[in-house]
Formats: structure tokens, C-alpha cells, sequence
């Protein structure tokens, strides 16, 4: 069967805790556990081909132009830790049916747990490491649900978010590392990656790769200096610490290590990073382990510590040294989830996990008593239990390395010394809890736990005893694969045997065992000395550091964004200046050789009028009246000065807009202040004045520079076909409705959409009129002058018919729709203008809405029209007819599309100011109705 | 020629910007409408100036480039929707918020100003 259902049943099986918890918890628990188990079935399945040392794998494509795709492969190394994964998963589903208490919701607990597994599965079996990252997130996230399972403590939120924050934050460093590696190797394959050990240790980027991957591993797995979120996560339920923190999560990270240890590891300073950090987080966890007095506390410290042992077993880049570094893998998730179980159960029939309370629980229960004790005492390195052999394959391979030169001695040394406290901290596990007088104050009697709640610490704790036992029986084929995957099938020489004859790793293991005993011993003046310091406790450190930076980001925040527009613009107008001027000052000479025009009278008279026109502006700018006309000055040169450069099209739009324009500025002014204040301060003003400056004299450079040299244009492609291909002689009408029509939809629908924000943001406006103007001065209650009344009604049909001409003409002299749209609004707001709303309305029962809405919907159908005749959108046709006293014409199909944008034009002009209108008048929209 | 429309285009472009950079909502509508005919003039120049050729096909066989002044036809128009919307916007800024300033509020230490001149908005 294919691999890829391995890590794929899992993930089916989050959905059934949500379906079945409410059938009861037997059920629930066992619906769970039936695809885990086919998942198990399937890696034991596998066993024989794996063991052999061939290499399974599943390749789906899925974005490959990306490198990436749904890719996995199970070598000897997946294999150990898929069945670490789902076996020990599968007790854990066991033992938490008898753990939670019926008020916590089974279901959800169930459904985060075979998340996190599935998470899991796919970290180890993945081929692709794009895949194997999001996999990593994953268990990143999926424990914080975990571990903040009991939401409302606040010690398991800030634990949890703890968690997250120090393995993402890792983990983004991992995906830097990955990207840089698969960058390196032309491919994101793990089997293309493996290969190319030799070319990504000699790259010089080595050492940043090196450091980004080191960073994800040490992070999820709790190294020194990041050990700190692994005991706060502890406010987990059990299940959860037994599950993520013995045997999984945190043995992510060391499964990194050893996948990539192919790659990254050989080298110096991978020796010196990764078994230096191992030796300090060993020493660290084992003490610090000693005085806890939770009992979970000292497993978590343990846990660190064990994970340090691994980490320097990893470093010392020896073959030897990594298989047993795999060794003690499987040797520690078991004896640690079992131990993590036995704590549950302590906690859970006495109510307590305070070490200075638990005492003499031998005589309340005996049979779990056993158990943890033989789990603690394989923890400790006693000889029979599967702990002291991966402890000492540990201590013969301090012995055996020499990278720091004279000082190697002190490895040994220090690792001695860690197992003198890993002794101490075991004895205390035991002795303490288990004997030591009677207990003190516990919220219940203790007593044996049910029957099956037992049941997966006995599986465990039998495995100690096998392994501890017949080790070459239990383990010799799974360590050989692992082992060989790890060290990409270079397999050293090595035993295991319990005996060894008297050599001095045994020497080690006795001076570490009798010199525990003496710590433990000793222990209260150890307490009392460690009483002296302050107690540093990591969660207040974290949320200050949290607390600061979030302040820092806020402060920053305020800085850039403080809420002036005044200030976004400035700084946008500098970025754009710096943009601008940067290549200008490349530029050689600023006049190019083109050909210029003479200057003459007219233009000279218009550039005047139009300077005048805009300096006034800006300077009677508070005089909002004089600003206004002053800009309409501007606006009719800049029209003129269209016509005078062969522009009729852009010319009439220009006049019409115009127009429009100034009659919507004009309504605005009614309800906007009436005078304004003088309140920026000079210094302002001459910064405003000298951006401003700059920027224009930029601009203008720019726009001189682009006139004086000869045009490279694609317009000679436009004005071969726009008779032929068009049908039209008016080249600009062509290309907006014919070549360049996709574009033109889109314009009137920006157009319409703009109306219809306008219509929603008047409709619900509260203003209220000025009864007068600025002096004092009532507004004029006079009727309307009748001769501009009657005028405008005469002129509204011949104003239609010029419009309906200029629409017509417009394929083949300046026109079309846009003009003429802007035509017959300006010709009906003039019957607005001068009789009124009230009179208006009744006579012109037009829907501006519905006109855009139609607009846009013709010119839309026009272009679908054309898949009729199986041509793309918007392909144009026309031909030519002939009819009796008309003579001949030409019909186009474009004419129907420039109808659209006709109808679109007069639509959103017109919703616009009557709209607008409206509110000067007693037909406005009271705020009432809204 | 080309010199005298390129001055032009800056000082409109000038003009423009310190228009919008005032605190006013007015001001910063008029500066915009001057914007948006420098950069009108502006793209119609990257066709650059030709006198009596206009791109309606015909007997001469001179015209100038067509496409800018497509492009800027559109602009014109879309230009007006836009200055329509801020312009609704100030209106419906104004009343909503009681203030014409573009923040939607006076700064503190302005308004303390403006009580010493005596100004009340």
C-alpha cells in the first residue's frame, strides 16, 4: 500500500473524536485509535523492506515549477520514529480516556492530539523540506492547542504562547535555512539534498545554513539558551507533556539534526555549535532538575537535559557517537513517556504533584510505585534497564574525541558530573515520592488508578526491561537502519552487550552512581545554597521581554503613523523626489536632438494665462470663490492647449469635464467652511514651497527631456489598422472602443463604481444648510431669473441633437461616447441649474443608477457578443450598407460598445451633482429617513 | 515651445503639491484637480508636440501618436470621478466629524492658536 496513507489516516482521523465524543468516552477513545493503529500496521508492514535498508517512497506533483510537491520517503530513520510516533501515540489515547475528566471536552482533546501525530508523520517522512517545514509549523501550532488545552489557566495561555513563540520563531529561521540549502542544491528533494553533503560544507554559506537549521533544531528541542519554554509548557495536561515532551515535539528538533547530519555535520564548527551546546544544556537540565519539587518540573528538567545528551552525542561527529546518540532516542521516549504517564497518575489519584507533599506513597500504590521506579532507575543508567546502555555507549565516546585538543579531558569530566546529578534527580523521583516518612496535607488518599490507565506504562516500562535486557534482540535491526540512514550507509562496528569487561565507561557509570547517591544524600545543603539566588522565573523574563517589544513596535508605530496626512504626504512626495532626481542626475545633457517647434505669440499668451491662472490659485487658495474661478482658467487653457497640439478628442472631453467640474465644486463649497484659516506656520510654508518646487522643476526636466527626443512609439501599428481592422478614420475613438476596448470597460465600471460610492456616502450625510454667508448676508430667497429659464429649455433639444452628432461622428472625427455623454449632462444640470429640482424631477424620470448599470451591461454584452461568432471578447465588426436618400454608411459594432459608455458617462455624471444638488434643496434626504 | 509647455507642466506640478500639502480639505481638492492637469499634460507630451496633425486619418498622412491621447481621454474622465469622490468625502468628512481638516481633527496645539486669533470654525 502506498506511503503517503501513513501520515494521510492520521489526518482522516481528526474529524472522528469530533463525530463520535458524543457516544461516550470508550467509544470515542477507541474510534480514535483504529486509524493510528492502521497507520502502525502499514510502517510494520514496511519493516522488512526498511530494515533491509531500502529506501520507500510516494511522489504526487503539486506546484513543481515551485520545487514543490507532495513527496515522501521512509528510510531506516522514519521508521524508528513513525513507530515511536503511532505506538506511543496509541497508549497515550489509552491513557488520557482515563486521564481527563469528564468535564474536559474528550473530543477536541482527541482531534488536536491525532493533529499533532499526523504533524509529526509528516516532519519524519517527508521528501520534499518545503513539505517537512510546513509539517514543522504545524507541530508548532498544534501543540500551542495542546498545551493551552485547559484554556482557562492563565499559566497553560502564557505557557503555550511561550511555546509558539520560541519554536516559530525557530522554525522561520529553519525555512531561511532550507531555502538557502535547496538554493545551494537546485532542489528542494531530500534524496537530491543528502547527496550534496560535500558541496554545501565547502560553500561558504555553510556557516549561515549551518546556524539557521541549528536554530529551528535547538528551539524545538529546548537547547540552551532556549530551554526555557519546555518546563512552562508543562501546564499541559499529562497526556500532552507524555506524548509531546518525552518522545515527539521536542524530539523534532533531534530528528533534524540527524536528518541533515549527513549534510551539515563533519565539520568543526558544527563539532564546536552543536556538542557545546549539548554539554551546557546537559549540565544545566540535570541540576536545575534536582530542585524542582514538581514532579513534572523535574521531568521537564530531565527531559532537557537527556536532549543535551543526544545533542552532544550529535556533535562529536563520530559514527559511533551517532548511533548512540539514535540509541538513546528510542531509549528515552520510553522511559521518559512512561515516567510522564506514572507522574499523571500520581497527580491524578492524589491530587498533588508537590515533591514536599508526596511521600510514602509505597504503601497506597504499590504496583505503580514499581513501575515508576524501574522507569526512573533506566533514567538513572541502572545496569539491566535499557537506559545505562545508551549511557554508556555515551561515556566511551567522551572518551573518544580530541577536537579540543588538550583540553578533551574535560568532556568526559563534565559528562560524569551530569550523570552524578541525573542519579541525584532520580533517586529524589523515587525516594522521595515513593518513601520518606508519610505524605503531607494531599487533597485525596492516594490510591491504585483503574486498571487500563496503568496498562501503557507496564507496555513501557516492559520495553525498558527487554531492551535493558536483550538488547541485541530487541533493538539491534531498528538502531542498524536508523543508525545507517543517519550516517548515510556507512554502518561502524559496535556491540551491545550489557557486559563489557571492567573498562572505564563502567568506571564512569559507578562514580556517576555512587556519587549520586551521595549528592541526594546531602541534598538539604544543596537546597539551601540554591535557596540564595533569586528565583529567575523564565515566564515573568519572557512577557517583559514580550511586554517591551510590543511597546518598542507601538512606539515605532506611532512614528510612522501618527495620523497626519499632511506627513504621509511629505514623505511620499520626498520618496517620489529621491526617485525621480536619482536618474536624472545619469542623464548627460537634458535637451535631446530632436527637432523643436517655434514659439509663438499664441502659445506664449496661453503659457502666461495658464502660470497666472495656477500661481493665483495657490495664492487666494483660502479665498475659496477666486480659487475656484482661477483653476476654471487653468482647466480652459490646458483644453486650448490640447486643440492648439492636435488633440480635437482630448480637447472637447477637457471643456465638457471642465464644466462638470466646477459646478461640482461650486455645490460643494455651499456646505464646506467659508473661509479658511491661516494656520500653517511660515517655517511649514517654506519647506511646503520648496518641495513643492522641486518636485515641479523635477517633473518639468523630466517632461523636456522626453519632448526634445524622438519618440519610439507603437502608435504606427494603431493608425495602419484603425481604418482596416476598426472601420473608423478617428484613430483615439478606435483604440478606445475598438483595440484597447477591455481597457475602456474597465474605466467605466471605475466610473460607476466612483457614482455609486458618491450616492452612498450623500445619501446618509448629516448637513445641515448655512442660512448665510460669511458676513452675515441671508441667501437670496428670489425665484430663478426666467430668461435663463426659458433659454435652457430651448436649448435642451438642440443640445440632445448636438450631443446625438457628436456620439455618431465620433468613429470618424473627434467624438464618441465619452464626449457626448459629458455633452447631455451638462445639458440636463443646466435645467437643473436654472428651474430647479423640484422641477426637474418630475420631467426627466431617469434612473442615474439604472443608467450606469445599463451602460456598463451594454457595453459588457457588446463584447460577449462576439463569442457568438466565436471571436474573443470585444472583437469588433462593421460593413458597410446603403439606403435610398441616405446613401451609403457604415454600421459598427463598436458604436453599440461607445452606447455603453454613453449611457455609463451621463449615468455617473449626473448621479453625481443631482445628487449633490439635491441637498441644497428641500428634496434632500432628511437624516431622519436614515 | 517644448520648454515653455515643460515650465508649465512644473509649475502646475508645483502648484499642485503645495495645494495639497495644506491641512484644508478644500485646498487639497483644487491642489489635486492641478495635479491631475500637470499629469494630463504630461502623458499627451510623451506623444510629443505636433501642430494641425490630428489622428483622424485623411489625405496628409501626418498625424500625431494616437495612443497618449486615448490614454489621457480616459484619464480626464476618471480624474473627474475621482475629484467628485474626494470632494463628497471632505463634504461627508466635514459633517460627520465637525471639522474641515484633513486628520478629521484640529491638532491641539493649532486650535490653541486659533482661540487666540478669535477664530471659530
Amino acid at each position: 500500500m502506498s506511503l503517503i496513507w501513513i501520515p494521510l489516516f492520521p489526518l482522516l482521523g481528526t474529524l472522528v473524536p469530533l463525530l463520535t465524543s458524543r457516544f461516550g468516552r470508550n467509544l470515542c477513545a477507541f474510534s480514535v485509535a483504529v486509524l493510528p493503529a492502521a497507520s502502525l500496521l502499514l510502517t510494520l508492514l514496511a519493516a522488512p523492506d526498511v530494515l533491509n535498508g531500502e529506501t520507500l517512497r510516494y511522489h504526487a506533483q503539486w506546484i513543481s515549477s515551485l520545487g514543490l510537491d507532495i513527496s515522501f520517503r521512509m528510510d531506516g530513520l522514519s521508521f524508528l520514529f513513525c513507530c515511536l510516533i503511532l505506538g506511543i501515540g496509541l497508549l497515550i489515547i489509552l491513557y488520557a480516556r482515563y486521564y481527563l475528566s469528564s468535564q474536559d471536552s474528550i473530543g477536541r482533546f482527541y482531534a488536536y492530539l491525532i493533529l499533532f501525530m499526523t504533524a509529526m508523520l509528516g516532519i519524519v517522512l517527508s521528501n520534499n523540506v518545503i513539505q517537512l517545514w510546513m509539517f514543522w509549523e504545524l507541530t508548532s501550532i498544534s501543540s500551542f492547542l495542546l498545551i493551552s488545552f485547559w484554556s482557562h489557566k492563565s499559566e497553560a495561555r502564557k505557557g503555550a504562547r511561550m511555546a509558539l513563540t520560541v519554536t516559530g520563531a525557530g522554525g522561520l529561521a529553519l525555512l531561511a535555512g532550507l531555502l538557502l540549502i535547496g538554493h545551494l542544491v537546485g532542489s528542494y528533494q531530500l534524496d537530491d539534498i543528502l547527496n550534496s553533503g560535500d558541496l554545501i560544507r565547502e560553500h561558504q554559506a555553510y556557516p549561515v545554513i549551518l546556524l539557521l537549521v541549528l536554530l529551528g533544531a535547538f528551539t524545538k528541542s529546548a537547547q540552551f539558551p532556549f530551554q526555557f519554554w519546555l518546563p512552562h509548557a508543562m501546564a499541559a495536561p499529562t497526556p500532552v507533556s507524555a506524548y509531546l515532551h518525552s518522545a515527539t515535539m521536542v524530539k523534532a528538533g533531534i530528528f533534524l539534526m540527524a536528518r541533515f547530519y549527513p549534510v551539515l555535520a563533519g565539520t568543526e564548527l558544527w563539532f564546536l555549535i552543536v556538542s557545546m551546546t549539548g554539554l551546557a544544556t546537559l549540565l544545566f537540565g540535570a541540576y536545575m532538575a534536582l530542585f524542582k519539587h514538581d514532579l513534572k518540573g523535574l521531568l521537564a528538567f530531565s527531559t532537557i537535559s537527556h536532549l543535551g545528551l543526544i545533542t552532544l552525542l550529535f556533535g562529536m561527529n563520530t559514527k559511533l557517537a551517532a548511533v548512540a546518540a539514535v540509541f538513546h532516542i528510542i531509549n528515552h521516549a520510553i522511559f521518559k513517556a512512561s515516567l510522564f504517564m506514572a507522574a499523571g497518575i500520581i497527580d491524578h489519584e492524589s491530587g498533588s504533584r508537590d515533591m514536599r507533599k508526596l511521600n510514602g506513597l509505597w504503601k497506597y500504590m504499590p504496583h505503580t510505585a514499581l513501575l515508576a521506579m524501574v522507569a526512573a532507575a533506566s533514567m538513572a543508567g541502572v545496569p539491566l534497564l535499557n537506559g545505562f546502555l545508551s549511557k554508556e555507549m555515551f561515556f566511551a565516546e567522551t572518551l573518544d574525541q580530541d577536537t579540543l585538543g588538550s583540553l578533551s579531558w574535560m568532556i568526559p569530566v563534565l559528562a560524569t558530573i551530569g550523570g552524578v546529578f541525573s542519579v541525584a534527580y532520580s533517586m529524589r523521583f523515587i525516594h522521595d515520592v515513593f518513601f520518606n516518612g508519610e505524605p503531607i496535607d494531599l487533597p485525596k488518599t492516594p490510591k491504585e488508578p483503574p486498571r487500563y490507565m496503568k496498562l501503557p506504562v507496564e507496555v513501557l516500562v516492559f520495553l525498558c526491561l527487554l531492551v535493558g535486557i536483550f538488547p541485541s534482540f530487541a533493538v539491534s535491526g531498528i538502531l542498524a537502519a536508523a543508525s545507517s540512514s543517519v550516517l548515510n550507509g556507512s554502518l561502524p562496528e559496535y556491540s551491545l552487550a550489557i557486559w563489557h569487561g571492567l573498562n572505564l565507561p563502567l568506571i564512569m557509570s559507578s562514580l556517576a552512581m555512587v556519587g549520586g547517591l551521595i549528592v541526594y544524600y546531602n541534598r538539604r545543603h544543596l537546597f539551601q545554597f540554591q535557596a540564595q539566588f533569586e528565583d529567575q522565573d523564565a515566564k515573568y523574563i519572557f512577557e517583559r521581554w514580550i511586554q517591551k517589544l510590543v511597546n518598542r513596535c507601538e512606539q515605532f508605530m506611532e512614528w510612522i503613523d501618527n495620523g497626519s496626512l499632511q506627513r504621509y504626504i511629505v514623505t511620499m512626495m520626498i520618496m517620489a523626489l529621491i526617485f525621480m532626481a536619482g536618474p536624472l542626475l545619469d542623464l548627460k545633457t537634458t535637451e535631446g536632438p530632436r527637432v523643436l517647434l517655434d514659439l509663438n505669440g499664441v502659445v506664449l499668451t496661453g503659457a502666461l494665462l495658464l502660470c497666472v491662472g495656477a500661481v493665483a490659485t495657490v495664492i487666494w487658495h483660502r479665498e475659496r470663490l477666486v480659487a475656484l474661478l482661477m483653476l476654471s482658467v487653468v482647466g480652459l487653457i490646458v483644453a486650448i492647449a490640447f486643440a492648439y497640439f492636435s488633440a480635437p478628442d482630448l480637447a472637447l472631453t477637457q471643456l465638457a469635464v471642465e464644466i462638470v467640474t466646477i459646478i461640482l465644486l461650486l455645490l460643494a463649497l455651499f456646505f464646506l467652511p467659508q473661509k479658511l484659516p491661516k494656520e500653517s506656520s511660515p517655517r511649514r510654508i517654506t519647506r511646503d514651497i520648496a518641495i513643492a518646487l522641486l518636485i515641479g522643476g523635477v517633473v518639468g526636466t523630466i517632461n523636456f527631456a522626453i519632448m526634445t527626443r524622438a519618440p519610439d512609439t507603437i502608435s504606427d501599428y494603431y493608425l495602419e489598422n484603425s481604418k482596416t481592422g476598426g472601420g473608423g478614420d478617428n484613430v483615439v475613438n478606435v483604440i478606445l472602443v475598438d483595440f484597447r476596448g477591455f481597457d475602456t470597460l474597465g474605466e467605466i465600471t471605475v466610473l460607476g463604481i466612483a457614482a455609486l460610492g458618491i450616492f452612498k456616502l450623500i445619501a446618509a450625510m448629516r448637513l445641515y444648510m448655512p442660512s448665510s454667508d460669511e458676513r452675515g448676508r441671508t441667501w437670496s430667497t428670489d425665484q430663478r431669473p426666467l430668461i435663463l429659464s426659458v433659454i435652457s429649455q430651448s436649448l435642451l433639444p438642440l443640445a440632445i441633437l448636438v450631443s446625438a452628432y457628436i456620439f455618431l461622428r465620433g468613429h470618424n472625427s473627434p467624438g464618441g461616447g465619452f464626449i457626448a455623454g459629458l455633452i447631455t449632462s451638462v445639458a440636463i444640470i443646466q435645467q437643473y441649474i436654472a428651474n430647479g429640482v423640484d422641477w426637474v424631477k418630475p420631467r426627466i424620470s431617469l434612473s442615474y443608477q439604472w443608467l450606469i448599470a445599463g451602460g456598463i451591461l451594454v457595453a459588457a454584452l457588446t463584447g460577449a457578443g462576439s463569442w457568438l461568432f466565436e471571436r474573443p471578447f470585444l472583437t469588433s465588426w462593421f460593413d458597410h450598407f446603403h439606403l435610398p436618400w441616405v446613401g451609403d454608411f457604415e454600421l459598427a459594432s463598436a458604436i453599440l460598445f461607445d452606447l455603453g459608455v454613453y449611457l455609463t458617462v451621463i449615468g455617473a455624471t449626473m448621479s453625481i451633482l443631482a445628487n449633490l444638488g439635491q441637498l441644497t434643496t428641500s428634496e434632500r434626504i432628511s437624516p431622519e429617513q436614515h | 515651445m517644448e520648454a515653455v509647455y515643460a515650465f508649465c507642466v512644473g509649475l502646475l506640478t508645483a502648484c499642485g503639491i503645495f495645494l495639497t500639502l495644506r491641512a484644508r480639505t478644500f485646498s487639497v481638492v483644487i491642489g489635486i484637480t492641478l495635479l491631475s492637469y500637470a499629469v494630463n499634460l504630461f502623458l499627451f507630451s510623451s506623444g510629443r508636440l505636433k501642430l494641425e496633425s490630428a489622428a483622424v486619418l485623411n489625405e496628409s498622412g501626418v498625424y500625431t501618436d494616437p495612443l497618449p491621447q486615448a490614454l489621457v481621454l480616459t484619464a480626464i474622465v476618471i480624474g473627474f470621478a475621482m475629484t467628485a469622490f474626494v470632494v463628497i468625502l471632505a463634504m461627508r468628512g466635514r459633517a460627520d466629524l465637525g471639522n474641515d481638516h484633513v486628520d478629521g481633527r484640529i491638532p491641539a496645539k493649532e486650535s490653541a492658536m486659533q482661540r487666540h486669533r478669535g477664530y471659530k470654525s
